[in-house]
């Protein structure tokens, strides 16, 4: 009995100094990426490639579930604000919630199962085919040639991303409230526009996906490059890039509301 | 260090850990020849050459290429010293989403600032030397395994380097793609003035083009000599190795209990009551 506890506590120790060293090894590794991104932006179209595959080929998914989500949003809030009598200030409500909330959020979160997964699974088959190191010994850095472009794509993407999933969002709003159910278009864009305030709003959305973007990245480029290389390797660094970052981008999106909503009425 | 020799390996030990893989080893490269090393699977060939580029550092001794030690050079020292070194890989390693120009073309375009017709005519003559000037357009996923071998000989040779290593260059490859392989890297290492090292199990294909040949075993040089006098050795290890003997110094069974113990059995081979 005393050894099970023992070795119980043991293998909970043997974890924490496991997550502990892990966490070290990725801020050394973010750290090495930040370092050698010189080549990233003297060479920008290595950056422009990988847009082209974590922003653009994300575009699908993007404006589909940003136009269905806003759509929801709509016919919910309508449900809800003519109980009161205030279905006009449905266009308030889906911006609102699209712009602080819904856009960054549900856009990292998509990003990150769309090309955070992909870019987990390139790099890593690039390491297990032994490309990163056949790379390293014609003296190119990967990190600096294969990471970098990639992580600062993602950087780049991401707020693009997010911008447009809720653009697309409050289209779907209209969609469903004004052209379907017929509320008034007039006060649907203009009680929007008088709600919505550029600095807390739209700005704060924008630094928030800016930090989902680069945790986002930055989880997806380390699992990659750690992934033990071999098939169960790489699938696993695969979930384990979309389960972390989902839980990132949830963990600090209520941090940073805390931070930038505190006190606004 | 004559001025003939590229590489010279003095007292190489390497461990992962508390395992020993290299004991002791001593070597000598000159320019222009193709050296063999062989041995079993994880006898520490690869590792060996790992140390060679500096991927991995020595636990003692050292590795000295062109008269420096490799493992004492700063990052930048290593990267100059690596664009004087070739690699090709089991698989080759090609880049899978670069065509088989721009794996060719890959490090005239990363090290070089040369115009792009003049890296096109260069990556056209290294293709040509390896017979796949026609094949330039395609994805490696649509060449076979010799071909992108070939290829990766032809991307290995693009800075004409100083040396290059084969890592298993003839694994999974048939007959007429093994001829091939052997015989360009014979040929590249005769016309360019280059060295190599071919790390393989294969010994009647590897004996046929290389100068000198090394066998590890248990992380030592267990033989070395000309490929005649490897023929000729009567030195159980090499023997069992040249003829693929089932056993010998290299035993067939993995160590266990006996056989009778692990069955229960008692001596005479009836069952334990």
């Amino acid at each position: 009995m005393f050894k099970r506890i023992v070795s119980g506590i043991r293998s909970i120790g043997h974890r924490v100094i496991e997550s502990i060293w892990r966490l070290g090894l990725a801020s050394r590794f973010f750290m090495l990426v930040l370092l050698k991104s010189g080549t990233s932006f003297r060479r920008f179209g290595l950056v422009v490639r990988e847009l082209y595959y974590s922003g653009v080929l994300s575009l699908i998914i993007i404006v589909v579930s940003g136009l269905f989500v806003g759509m929801v949003l709509g016919l919910q809030g309508y449900e809800t604000l003519q109980k009161y009598g205030s279905e006009s200030a449905v266009g308030t409500l889906v911006a609102l919630s699209l712009v602080r909330e819904l856009g960054p959020v549900v856009a990292a979160l998509l990003f990150a199962s769309r090309a955070g997964s992909a870019i987990t699974a390139e790099i890593g088959l690039m390491k297990a085919t032994e490309q990163l190191e056949a790379m390293a010994l014609m003296a190119v850095d990967p990190i600096a040639r294969i990471v970098a472009p990639r992580f600062w794509a993602g950087v780049i993407s991401m707020p693009l991303l997010a911008a447009i999933f809720s653009v697309m969002g409050i289209y779907g709003g209209h969609l469903v409230t004004v052209i379907f159910i017929g509320v008034d278009e007039g006060s649907y864009w203009s009680q929007m526009q008088s709600a919505v305030d550029f600095r807390f709003d739209i700005l704060n959305g924008f630094i928030k996906s800016c930090f989902f973007g680069v945790a986002v990245t930055a989880i997806a480029v380390f699992e990659g490059y750690n992934a033990p290389p071999t098939a169960e390797g790489v699938s696993g660094a695969t979930t384990r890039t979309v389960v972390t970052s989902s839980l990132v981008i949830l963990g600090l999106d209520f941090i940073l509301t805390a931070f930038m909503f505190r006190g606004v009425s | 260090m004559s001025p003939k020799t590229l590489i010279e390996v003095n007292d190489l030990n390497f461990s992962y850990g508390t395992r020993a893989i290299l004991k002791g080893i001593d070597m000598s490269m000159s320019r222009g020849q193709v050296i063999a090393i062989m041995g079993g699977s994880g006898s520490g060939k690869t590792t060996l050459l790992r140390l060679i580029s500096g991927t991995l550092r020595p636990t003692s001794g050292h590795v000295r290429f062109a008269g420096e030690v490799v493992h004492e050079l700063d990052r930048d020292a290593l990267f100059s010293l690596r664009r004087k070194m070739g690699m090709l890989f089991q698989f080759g390693a090609l880049f899978t989403d670069l065509s088989v120009f721009d794996n060719v073309a890959f490090q005239m375009r990363e090290h070089t600032a040369l115009p792009e017709s003049m890296i096109r005519d260069l990556v056209l003559m290294k293709l040509h030397a390896v017979g796949l000037r026609g094949a330039q357009h395609l994805m490696p996923a649509e060449l076979s395994g010799g071909m992108a071998r070939r290829v990766a000989l032809a991307r290995s040779i693009a800075l004409d380097p100083m040396l290059i290593m084969y890592d298993e260059p003839f694994t999974g490859l048939d007959p007429i793609s093994l001829t091939v392989i052997g015989n360009l890297i014979r040929r590249l290492t005769d016309v360019l003035g280059m060295t190599s090292i071919v790390v393989t199990h294969d010994v009647q294909e590897s004996l046929k083009i290389v100068d000198y040949v090394y066998f590890i075993a248990d992380g030592v040089i267990a033989a070395e000599g000309t490929p005649q006098q490897v023929r000729d050795s009567v030195a159980p290890f090499v023997h069992q190795f040249v003829h693929g003997e089932e056993d010998g110094p290299v035993p067939f069974h993995y160590p266990a209990p006996t056989y009778q113990q692990d069955l229960d059995l008692d001596p005479k081979g009836m069952p334990v009551v």
